[in-house]
């Protein structure tokens, strides 16, 4: 399966992206704490860490839904313009919105928001829809899907729109492990077509199935950032290997 | 009065051709003004509930307030409006289902904005997320919005309705209850009860309350089947 657009990378990249010093507060509270970071053009990144440690707030930074108190975000690449930096990222959320529509209409939706022509449109949804094996269910109301049939639709929405970086916010924590695999399976073929993945997750298995490289948050602090097999054997910090052993970190 | 009711019931049957032609005239002016107030006030109570700007908390408390405007009070704005010496006078559109119109669109329009604003919001706070991550903008969030609440917001057209089509008041003052020409179920109700005309007056009286609960009948079953399909 080839890509219709398969760009020069160098010129069309939004990656890197740059965290410098980003800090979130909330009514008193710092809920993430000037944090470094700098996310390559290619892998798989899991942000680890405890219920509140922040890793759905600097997913939600990254793409630019909220905006840091203090710090700066930057798309470094040579194609980060102002529109492109908005089309070329896509987000998978915890529990997908659905439009009160058909499901192959919600992949549509999200091509005409980008200005997609009708044409190219249909053709795109199409191909999404068949490539995560949604054929049967396209045409039902998309809010009357089961939970991860939902969020293969959502895959297929982001699929469309052909993401340079997709965010995933702990994709398969309300899903059976049937579903949780297809969303894994979802995760690989991204991956495969040279899309940036970038997911949060509590479920140590998944980490090591999923992902190149784990960054450790604890507290609104970034613990560590390592390759995934460094980071499961050779913790190095005491929080990381209570997480892994599966004590409480606080 | 059992004799009224025969006679009101048989005026009915017989479709009584003034009868028929007062109906007729409250449907077209309350249905006009309906679709007007609906075409303005819903993209506007959306527009509310999607856009932060200053002074936003005493526009809504305002629109809240002006669902409980009093209908005459509306039909006086309009009948002062309207009236020769009035800045409009010069139209000539004052005792004619025109004026009617007006007066109404204004009773309905508060109340279109006030609850498709609340509605419009709870959505918003539901899909914004997701709707910023597509990339959509507030503009174009509003006719999706509007889109997706169609099931709740029909009932918000049907509640303008409502208020339209039962009130005496403002269409009284602007329309004036020209026989054949403004008279509508209301003020017909009005006067001929003032008359002792009991047998119209109920006649009309019982045709309004039908038409009432028919929309509403309809607009709940279709509402609620939609609802149950669509999720």
């Amino acid at each position: 399966m080839n890509r219709m657009e398969t760009p020069d990378i160098d010129t069309t990249s939004l990656l890197p992206l740059e965290l410098a010093g980003v800090s979130f507060r909330h009514r008193g509270q710092t809920l993430l704490e000037r944090l470094d970071l700098r996310l390559e053009r290619n892998g798989k990144t899991l942000l680890m860490g405890p219920n509140g440690a922040g890793k759905s707030l600097l997913m939600r930074i990254c793409h630019g839904l909220l905006r840091p108190s203090t710090g700066t975000v930057r798309w470094t690449g040579k194609g980060a313009s102002g529109d492109a930096i908005r089309r070329r990222q896509a987000m998978v959320f915890q529990r997908p919105v659905m439009l009160r529509r058909s499901a192959l209409a919600n992949v549509r939706y999200a091509l005409a928001v980008q200005g997609v022509p009708r044409g190219e449109r249909r053709s795109r949804a199409d191909e999404a829809i068949e490539r995560f094996g949604l054929e049967s269910i396209a045409h039902r109301p998309a809010r009357v899907l089961s939970g991860g049939e939902q969020q293969r639709l959502a895959l297929a929405r982001a699929w469309a729109l052909r993401p340079e970086i997709l965010f995933m916010d702990e994709p398969t924590s309300a899903l059976d492990p049937a579903a949780m695999n297809a969303v894994e399976e979802a995760v690989q073929t991204f991956h495969a077509q040279g899309t940036r993945i970038v997911m949060s997750s509590h479920d140590l298995g998944q980490a090591r199935r999923l992902a190149d490289e784990v960054i450790f948050l604890v507290n609104g602090r970034l613990m560590e950032r390592a390759p995934v097999t460094a980071f499961f054997e050779q913790p190095r910090s005491r929080e990381a290997a209570a997480f892994i052993r599966g004590d409480l970190v606080w | 009065m059992d004799n009224a009711f025969q006679t009101a019931l048989r005026l009915i049957l017989e479709m009584d051709p003034e009868l028929l032609g007062i109906v007729t005239l409250s449907l077209r002016v309350s249905l006009t003004a309906v679709v007007v107030a609906s075409i303005i006030a819903l993209p506007v109570g959306a527009a509310i509930a999607l856009w932060q700007f200053p002074g936003r908390g005493v526009v809504v408390t305002i629109l809240n307030a002006l669902m409980g405007l009093p209908p005459v009070v509306a039909g006086l704005m309009v009948y002062m409006t309207l009236s020769r010496a009035g800045p409009l006078g010069e139209l000539g559109l004052l005792f004619t289902p025109t004026a009617m119109v007006i007066a109404q669109v204004i009773l309905i329009l508060p109340i279109v904005a006030a609850l498709s604003r609340q509605i419009v919001e709870e959505l918003w706070g539901e899909y914004r997320e997701q709707l910023q991550s597509l990339g959509v903008s507030r503009l174009r969030a509003i006719p999706t919005l509007l889109w997706d609440a169609r099931f709740s917001l029909v009932t918000v057209v049907l509640a303008g309705f409502g208020r339209a089509s039962a009130e005496v008041g403002a269409v009284l003052i602007v329309g004036g209850n020209i026989q054949g020409f403004t008279r509508v179920m209301t003020t017909a109700i009005a006067l001929e009860t003032n008359k002792g005309n009991l047998p119209l007056a109920l006649g009309l009286g019982i045709i309004l309350l039908l038409l009432v609960a028919t929309v509403n009948g309809v607009a709940y079953v279709v509402g609620e089947a939609a609802r149950r399909r669509l999720g």
